[in-house]
């Protein structure tokens, strides 16, 4: 992981669809533009619904790390 | 942007299955920006009771003893109740509850009776009157 600063950081490890997506979601309400925001999830759902949800409300997914058992998306609030 | 059409879903089984598919393509849609509307009639309704709903509907027959077992352990794995897949959706979004008004007289029920995502009551052609698109009966 690069040396980005993460404003917050969500384990949504164990959770079901769509509750990681819906953990992101608050988060990004809550959080402040320019904000980045990590989201760990091992809900295989995820990894469509969040670069879904993320494109479709027009904020940034820097990336995605795949680690064993889940992924990490870490997301930039764009507006 | 055009308007993303509403999800429109009608609730008339009140097994715990089924209310938690209508939950997660509830919740699923309010996340991707459509208006969600809720109609609920006969046991989805009357698993709404306050006093109930969080209490064990059963599953629907076709998942038999085997089925029933897996989405018991699902759920404790989880921790997820539909109930809060519901209360999730509501808080992101555009979602509508309304109890059918005809269920509501057969059940002698009242709004007071209900939970309180319940948003009121309403007859058949009010919620045909919002249900712009298609509508999904589950």
């Amino acid at each position: 992981m690069s040396t980005r600063e993460i404003a917050r950081t969500i384990d949504a490890r164990g959770m079901a669809c769509p509750g990681p997506l819906m953990s992101l979601i608050g988060a990004i309400r809550e959080g402040a533009v320019g904000d980045v925001i990590e989201v760990l999830s091992s809900d295989e759902g995820s990894k469509t619904d969040i670069p879904a949800w993320i494109k479709k409300a027009s904020h940034e997914l820097v990336e995605v790390v795949e680690e064993d058992g889940f992924a990490c998306f870490v997301v930039r609030k764009a507006r | 942007m055009a308007e993303a059409e509403t999800l429109s879903l009608v609730l008339f089984s009140g097994t715990d299955d089924r209310l938690e598919a209508a939950a997660v393509l509830a919740a699923g849609a309010a996340a991707m920006g459509r208006k969600v509307n809720l109609f609920l009639q006969y046991w989805a309704l009357d698993a709404f009771r306050k006093d109930a709903i969080r209490k064990d509907h059963g599953v629907s027959a076709e998942a038999g003893p085997e089925g029933a077992a897996l989405l018991r352990k699902a759920r404790e794995t989880s921790g997820q109740h539909w109930v809060d897949v519901l209360e999730q959706a509501r808080a992101i979004g555009d979602v509508s509850i309304n109890a059918c008004a005809l269920s509501m007289q057969h059940f002698e029920l009242a709004l007071e009776d209900l939970d309180p995502m319940v948003d009121g009551v309403t007859g058949v052609a009010a919620f045909m009157g919002e249900a712009t698109g298609p509508i999904t009966f589950i």
